[in-house]
């Protein structure tokens, strides 16, 4: 346990180290701001049927940013040791190798969370100014915030493993790209798609990250995606390790 | 224990120790534990400092040592002495509140091979551990590895050879993948046929040198050089015998002039030479 905090925290501060971990940070934080700012403006304009909470968590921008960012995060967990040759010492001392796996990925995870904690403001904010809450109730704020922390796990565990498979931080960064806003877009197959049947319909609409968003900000807790998200990051991970473990023979 | 050996697998040798590389055939052990089915515990008893030392550039020393401490499961408490420790034998002390990426060549590799020390394992191996540094950075290291000699078994693998004569205690000679020779350096230099000689500078006169000095018994071999009238000739003598003595008293008697004389020692390049040269013939 000691080991695998140890890996961990390196990792975390690793991204600290490095300009990109910042430069992610501050990209994140315009485009979510301008999404939020953009949600608010148009509501005053206009009687709308949905909370400013729900609009920021299902807006374009907010879609856009979401799916720029786990390429960003993950690209370098792997390919950078592998170019660097640091993954020599790394796996020449008495750690295993799902230590190093999951420390990775979670440290991966911590960043991710520590990005999402500047949002929590601008609700604050909102609250303060208006002296109205921005959602309906805690519920909400807690279903939007259980979805990222899913749809993140999932995302970064896609990541993990495109950086596992090469040495090549640019390549891994366009693979987890193209395979995230991919599976991101199944779910908008339903719309484009009219001629399929209903069920290929209801199937797809069961991957829908969108769908699983707009649920989750209204407060409705939903099992189904959170087994599904669960499962397929532990499925990535999985995945991850035995690519790891395969190093040994591909060199 | 020292390799001499080039692109015939010194490097995959020692990754396979280190349980960075499966071994193809056969199988190997350190401490009692496969490096393979057992390779946690076998690592654990391992301190390994890989080629070129890749480090990370973005920690600083302290803190990657202590990173790498915590690592190989140096109890908690020791860690702190433990870095201190290994700061002070492969000195450190001057920089280690330095950025590794802002470190030279030199001290990259005492990092390294601080790292390797840290957790005081029975088997320490150094891939090249003197390759890119200055005469004095690789005077230091030898130094430093000679010391650790007495208390860690070192697998060293290296391309210069004096320095496996000043530092080890048994070589192995690699080539083509082979192991050629295994042997402490006296007695790999007591093996092989031309086991020194003897240089003369002399100016002769109307003598042919070399003819006269072929006479001396024990004496194999004269090599004749030099165009005007100092002559250089290169004695190879059978092993054991010193023939100096011989040589003094036939210079005395023919009046030569003598400018030089003495023995030169075979040197473990002479072994490696012979042993590849005649693999290759």
């Amino acid at each position: 346990m000691r080991k695998f905090y140890t890996l961990l925290s390196r990792e975390v501060r690793g991204y600290f180290h490095s300009p990109i971990a910042y430069i992610v940070l501050i990209f994140f934080l315009i485009v979510s701001g301008i999404d939020f700012y953009f949600q608010v403006s148009f509501m005053n304009q206009r009687q709308v049927q949905y909370t400013v909470q729900e609009a920021f968590f299902n807006s374009v921008f907010f879609w856009f940013a979401f799916v720029l960012i786990f390429p960003l995060i993950t690209m370098r967990l792997f390919a950078e040791e592998f170019k660097l040759g640091t993954i020599e010492p790394l796996t020449t001392v008495p750690v295993r190798d799902w230590q190093v796996v999951l420390a990775k990925f979670f440290g991966a995870l911590v960043f991710y969370v520590i990005l999402w904690i500047p949002t929590l403001l601008y609700f604050a904010i909102f609250l303060k100014v208006t002296n109205e809450p921005a959602a309906h109730s805690a519920g909400a704020y807690a279903g939007s915030y259980l979805m990222l922390l899913l749809l993140g796990m999932f995302y970064l565990s896609i990541g993990c493993l495109t950086s596992v498979l090469t040495r090549n931080q640019i390549i891994a960064a366009i693979i987890s790209f193209c395979a995230i806003t991919l599976l991101f877009f199944l779910g908008l197959v339903q719309f484009i798609l009219l001629d399929v049947s209903s069920e290929t319909r209801d199937l797809l609409g069961y991957f829908s990250a969108i769908e699983h968003m707009g649920t989750f900000s209204r407060g409705v807790i939903d099992t189904r995606p959170i087994v599904l998200y669960v499962s397929m990051t532990i499925v990535m991970l999985t995945l991850t390790h035995q690519a790891f473990q395969s190093r040994k023979w591909r060199l | 224990m020292g390799f001499r050996a080039q692109r015939c697998g010194q490097t995959t040798t020692m990754r396979i120790l280190a349980s960075f590389m499966p071994p193809t055939s056969g199988r190997a052990t350190i401490a009692g534990f496969d490096v393979f089915e057992q390779s946690l515990q076998a690592r654990a008893h391992l301190g390994y400092m890989p080629e070129n030392v890749p480090l990370y550039s973005d920690m600083r020393v302290t803190e990657y040592l202590r990173y790498r401490a915590a690592l190989k499961g140096v109890q908690h408490r020791r860690v702190t002495e433990r870095v201190g420790d290994v700061k002070e034998l492969c000195g450190l002390k001057s920089v280690e509140n330095k950025l590794i990426g802002a470190l030279s060549k030199g001290y990259r590799q005492r990092v390294g091979l601080a790292d390797a020390l840290l957790a005081e394992p029975d088997l320490l191996i150094l891939d090249e551990p003197t390759i890119g540094l200055d005469p004095n950075q690789i005077r230091q290291v030898r130094e430093l590895i000679k010391n650790l000699g007495d208390q860690h078994t070192i697998l060293l693998s290296t391309h210069i050879l004096p320095e496996v004569e000043m530092t080890c205690s048994r070589v192995i000679i690699i080539h083509k993948g082979r192991i050629e020779a295994c042997d402490t350096p006296e007695n790999l230099l007591g093996k092989i046929r031309q086991a020194g000689g003897v240089v003369l500078e002399a100016k002769v006169g109307k003598d042919n040198g070399a003819d006269e000095l072929k006479k001396i018994s024990g004496v194999r071999e004269v090599i004749t050089d030099g165009q005007d009238d100092w002559k250089r000739f290169s004695l190879r003598v059978e092993s054991g015998v010193d023939v100096r003595e011989e040589v003094f008293r036939l210079a005395t008697e023919r009046h030569w002039s003598l400018r030089e004389l003495s023995q030169r020692r075979a040197t473990l390049e002479d072994v490696f030479v012979e042993i590849t040269h005649s693999d290759a013939v």
